[in-house]
């Protein structure tokens, strides 16, 4: 049986734009349910058990709101603004590597939408595209409210994304490649016990950890949506599906943003002791080596959504605890702060590969 | 500040740490329609107008409940007790017709103080339920006053003739439909 390599790369690529939206649906319960716990209430319960259909009610109830367009509006780029948000959200997820390889006889199969070597520019040319379906949003609403949040939106998300791809440039020196799929295999070679990127780059991934909450416009970085100031940010004048789109994209790209976080400093899809694992079914248990590979590939991907879940969880915490930033206080973190600090991230690590401490 | 009070990262963690452990405590909430909480020991809720051992009204329709209430919610009509209606009230005056706002009513339980005949009484375990209109509001004798079976004979108290009972039980079926 031979299945052409276009044909599984479309399946896995609409598994995977499916999974992404299924995790964004089921975070927004997640959030409400976060948010009460820590908060010691309930959170929903009423709609199916535990909650779990709340999802589903709030659809309907975004399907069925009214649709509104404020006079003076350009209606083209204001139906634009949130597909764009969402497509570029959902697009950043088709190169996360989310296992390892399954094989079949001779066919192998890759676990990632499309493997290219030049993964995490992928996902920095798309984030940073994405900010347009904010700005184009906040354009086309004809409202100042909405306007001053999309600038903010924009400002933030530019400076915010220096940092970001400074303290990353860091793993890059450290990996040599920019292909996902190659940096999370870097993370554990047969044999030998590679740690995981986040010994090697703890003050990268603290940057990385921060400029992902900025990028993601959460808190204590959610200014465009600040509503004691801007009313509702740059989704003021939407309503009904065009708004859930907006919410929608930011729950894809904390999806997203957790993803890249698990990859690049977490290990992806390794796990301690897996070639122990391995080679353990083998010798003891009668497994043929292509089946232990199989259920290790298998293993890794779930430990890599439990760290993905990890860290849309850590997101939900921190918004629940921390209070937002003054926009002010927003942009001197950003450029004072965290972009000077990636840059001696950077002479750090130069120097300890030059030294020879870490490779 | 010190270095590390200007790093922010301590006391984020230390405010991650608190948040964390309220993730885990106990929650405050009372699921409202399966759990109820219980009412205080001094909650005064809907009125009732109580009969004694025998099953006869107390009221008298003295009309102190209706001097003693401040927001003038209490009107009644009194009349003289019939021949063989003895069963029925416990003295010979009693209220033909006793009405309680419900829309004015504050239920500061004034009207239960100055009750000499301890007749008009506040539940403590039951509130007055909503209603869509605005008449629904006045209770009469039909809601207030206790039910009682009209068939109830017990051996010490009261005694009612099958016509009284008849009576009885015509007036209390005579619920207006809408108060139910």
């Amino acid at each position: 049986m031979e299945i052409p390599v276009l044909g599984w790369q479309a399946i896995v690529i609409l598994v995977v734009f499916g999974v992404s939206l299924l995790i964004a649906t089921y975070s927004t319960y997640a959030e409400r349910v976060v948010a009460a716990f820590l908060q010691d209430r309930v959170g929903p319960d009423r709609a199916g058990p535990y909650g779990l259909l709340q999802p589903l009610a709030d659809a309907v109830k975004m399907f069925t709101k009214e649709e509104f367009f404020p006079g003076g509006a350009n209606r083209a780029l204001f139906v634009f603004g949130p597909c764009l948000a969402m497509t570029t959200a959902l697009m950043s997820s088709a190169v996360i590597p989310f296992g390892n390889i399954l094989q079949f006889g001779s066919n192998v199969f890759f676990l990632q939408g499309i493997e290219v070597n030049i993964g995490m520019l992928w996902v920095f040319g798309v984030v940073s595209l994405g900010v347009y379906g904010i700005m184009i949003g906040g354009w086309a609403s004809n409202n100042k409210f909405s306007l001053l949040g999309a600038i903010r939106a924009a400002s933030q998300n530019i400076s915010y994304e220096l940092a970001m791809g400074l303290s990353l440039i860091a793993v890059l020196m450290i990996s040599g490649t920019l292909s996902l799929r190659e940096i999370t295999l870097q993370q554990s070679v047969a044999g030998e016990w590679h740690f995981w990127n986040i010994v090697k780059q703890p003050l990268g991934f603290i940057i990385f950890l921060v400029c992902a909450f900025a990028e993601t416009n959460r808190t204590p970085f959610d200014l465009p949506e600040c509503e004691t100031e801007l009313v509702g940010g740059y989704h003021t004048e939407y309503s009904s599906m065009k708004l859930g789109l907006f919410l929608f994209a930011e729950y894809v790209n904390i999806f997203v943003a957790s993803a890249v976080m698990s990859v690049i400093y977490f290990g992806g899809f390794n796990f301690p002791f897996q070639y122990e694992l391995r080679d353990w079914l083998v010798a003891h248990q009668d497994w043929s080596l292509l089946a232990a590979q199989n259920l290790i590939t298998i293993l890794g991907t779930l430990l890599l959504f439990g760290k993905i879940f990890f860290f849309i969880f850590f997101f939900m915490w921190v918004r629940w605890t921390l209070p937002r930033f003054r926009y002010d206080q927003l942009m001197r973190l950003g450029w004072t702060i965290l972009i000077p600090l990636s840059m001696v991230n950077i002479l750090i690590t130069g120097g300890l590969i030059l030294a020879g401490v870490i490779k | 500040m010190t270095l590390a009070e200007r790093a922010y990262l301590p006391a984020i963690f230390q405010g991650l740490s608190i948040t964390m452990r309220h993730f885990f405590m106990k929650k405050a909430t009372i699921r409202y329609p399966e759990e109820t909480r219980p009412f205080s020991p001094i909650f005064r809720g809907l009125h009732v107008l109580k009969r004694d051992e025998q099953g006869r009204e107390r009221c008298t329709a003295c009309g102190l409940c209706a001097v003693a209430c401040p927001a003038e919610a209490i009107t009644m009509v009194a009349g003289e007790r019939k021949k063989g209606e003895e069963g029925l009230y416990r003295e010979e005056k009693y209220a033909v017709s006793y009405e309680i706002n419900m829309l004015r009513c504050i239920f500061c339980g004034l009207c239960e103080e100055a009750c000499p005949k301890a007749a008009v009484y506040l539940q403590p375990d039951k509130m007055a339920p909503p209603r869509f209109e605005r008449d629904e509001f006045i209770y009469g004798k039909d809601r207030l006053v206790e039910p009682v079976d009209p068939d109830a004979r017990s051996g010490r108290g009261i005694q009612l003739t099958p016509e009284q009972a008849e009576a009885l039980r015509n007036k209390m079926n005579q619920q207006p439909v809408a108060a139910r």
